[in-house]
């Protein structure tokens, strides 16, 4: 890893303002920065570590939602989100291992939106609002392709608001080294229709399957699902899976998370 | 910069960079060489220690970034008198290790577990420990340990 400078500051307008020198980064759990830094895919001058603000930790229940802290670790929505969104804490509770979710963050997650992560199927299928230092933006304006996102540079996603479903669930087929999704999909159901995220699957990152969610909207059973078909096009193929067999994961696991909800 | 923690109950002190990880500064800084770094990727977990209680990864921390923690180590791990802990006595009675490379963080992460969870189930143990990789073993007489340092006997596992 090359050298850098290690700031630690304890508010939000501190790290903003730290995050404008040439160079910064920030640094949430480090579980996917510090890796890739070791890699040397990533050599920024200073690290602006998120972790000494307060302001950002922690989950609350609001008329808006579920709002989660952007440096809240996988651990705590693990155990405290599980109360009032337990389909999110199931997530949580699946993403690496214990010492992985001690340490990495929502904020991180979301930042980075790796096209195996878990959190962005989460926040697409609820319609999460990401709120960042500048602004709010919509789950669906969010994700913008593979490690793309709406973030500008040295923006900084202080907390994001999971609306609460009437049902919900996550089913994960999980590539059994990196414990990454091969596939994951987030059901969630609410009054005014069904969302449906997939993460693991295409070339564009996470994305909704706008006819599930439409034959789900009418009837929410994974029999409503049985004409559907996803097509290949456009998924990921590596040694771990062809784009066909994405594409048949997806309907399955949407049929066993509507089961699960 | 000088970083101090407090180790196994003891404040101590070691420069760092901006890039020196928790592994080095226990390492290379205090000379704990208890902890080891097996794969330097975050994938193996023989470099668990708890940092204020909680096990981490200690290749993927920076020491800077937890100035200040309660950390602990293997070296803590052993009862006062010098005599092994339960889970250490536990590992050693069912052959829990064997080239002992994994063993420190197997320790860390299975003593973190059982405060967690005392009495965990088999599938419990396999889950906790999915981040701590052992090539020697095979797991069976790692999770036959943790379940004996649980208190649980022989019959709650599943047949080899
Ligand atoms: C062994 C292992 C297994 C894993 N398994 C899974 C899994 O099953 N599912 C899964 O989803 N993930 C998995 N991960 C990834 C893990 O969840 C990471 O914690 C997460 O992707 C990144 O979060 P972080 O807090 O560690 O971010 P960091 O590594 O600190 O940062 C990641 C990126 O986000 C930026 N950033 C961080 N915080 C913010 C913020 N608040 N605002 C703006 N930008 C920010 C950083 O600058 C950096 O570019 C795994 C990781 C490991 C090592
Ligand atoms: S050395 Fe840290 S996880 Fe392998
Ligand atoms: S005992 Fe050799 S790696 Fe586990």
């Amino acid at each position: 890893m090359h050298n850098f400078e290690l700031v630690k500051p304890s508010t939000v307008q501190d790290a903003v303002a730290a995050l404008a020198a040439e160079g910064a980064q920030a640094l949430s759990g480090g579980q996917t920065l510090l890796p890739s830094m070791k890699q040397r895919l990533a050599a920024p001058d200073v690290l602006v570590s998120l972790t000494g603000i307060a302001e950002m930790r922690g989950i609350c229940l609001s008329d808006r939602g579920l709002a989660i802290g952007g440096a809240t670790t996988h651990a705590t929505i693990a155990t405290e989100a599980r109360a009032h969104y337990p389909a999110l804490a199931d997530q949580a509770s699946h993403i690496g291992d214990p010492a992985v979710r001690n340490r990495g963050t929502i904020g991180g997650s979301l930042a980075n939106n790796d096209p195996s992560a878990c959190y962005p199927s989460a926040a697409l299928a609820s319609g999460a609002t990401i709120v960042t230092n500048q602004r709010e933006i919509a789950a669906d304006d969010y994700f913008q392709g593979m490690f793309t996102t709406a973030l500008d540079e040295g923006e900084i996603i202080t907390s994001v608001i999971f609306p609460i479903p009437e049902k919900a669930a996550y089913v994960k087929f999980a590539q059994p080294a990196s414990r990454f999704a091969l596939v994951g999909v987030f059901v969630a159901k609410y009054p005014q229709g069904v969302r449906v995220a997939v993460t693991g699957a295409s070339e564009e990152g996470v994305f909704r399957w706008a006819e599930a969610e439409a034959a789900l909207s009418s009837n929410f059973s994974a029999t409503a699902l049985e004409g559907l078909s996803v097509p290949a096009e456009g998924m990921i193929a590596d040694l771990h899976g062809s784009k066909d067999y994405r594409a048949a994961l997806v309907k399955v696991l949407t049929g066993r998370a509507v089961t699960a909800a | 910069m000088k970083v101090t923690m407090t180790v196994n109950g003891k404040a101590m002190s070691a420069e760092t960079e901006g890039r020196t990880l928790l592994s080095s500064f226990l390492r290379d800084g205090l000379g704990l060489t208890g902890t080891h770094v097996g794969c330097d990727t975050t994938q193996c977990g023989a470099c668990v220690v708890h940092v204020d209680g909680k096990p981490v990864k200690s290749c993927t921390v920076l020491a800077q970034d937890v100035a200040g923690a309660e950390v602990r180590t293997i070296e803590g791990m052993a009862n006062k008198d010098g005599s092994l802990s339960v889970i250490q006595q536990a590992f050693q009675d069912h052959h829990g290790l064997q080239c002992g490379f994994c063993t420190p963080g197997m320790v860390m992460s299975s003593a973190a577990l059982l405060a967690e969870n005392p009495t965990p189930t088999e599938a419990e143990v396999r889950a906790y420990l999915e981040g701590n990789i052992c090539r020697c073993t095979g797991y069976h007489n790692i999770v036959k340990a943790v379940m004996a340092a649980s208190g649980q006997g022989e019959q709650q596992l599943a047949a080899e």
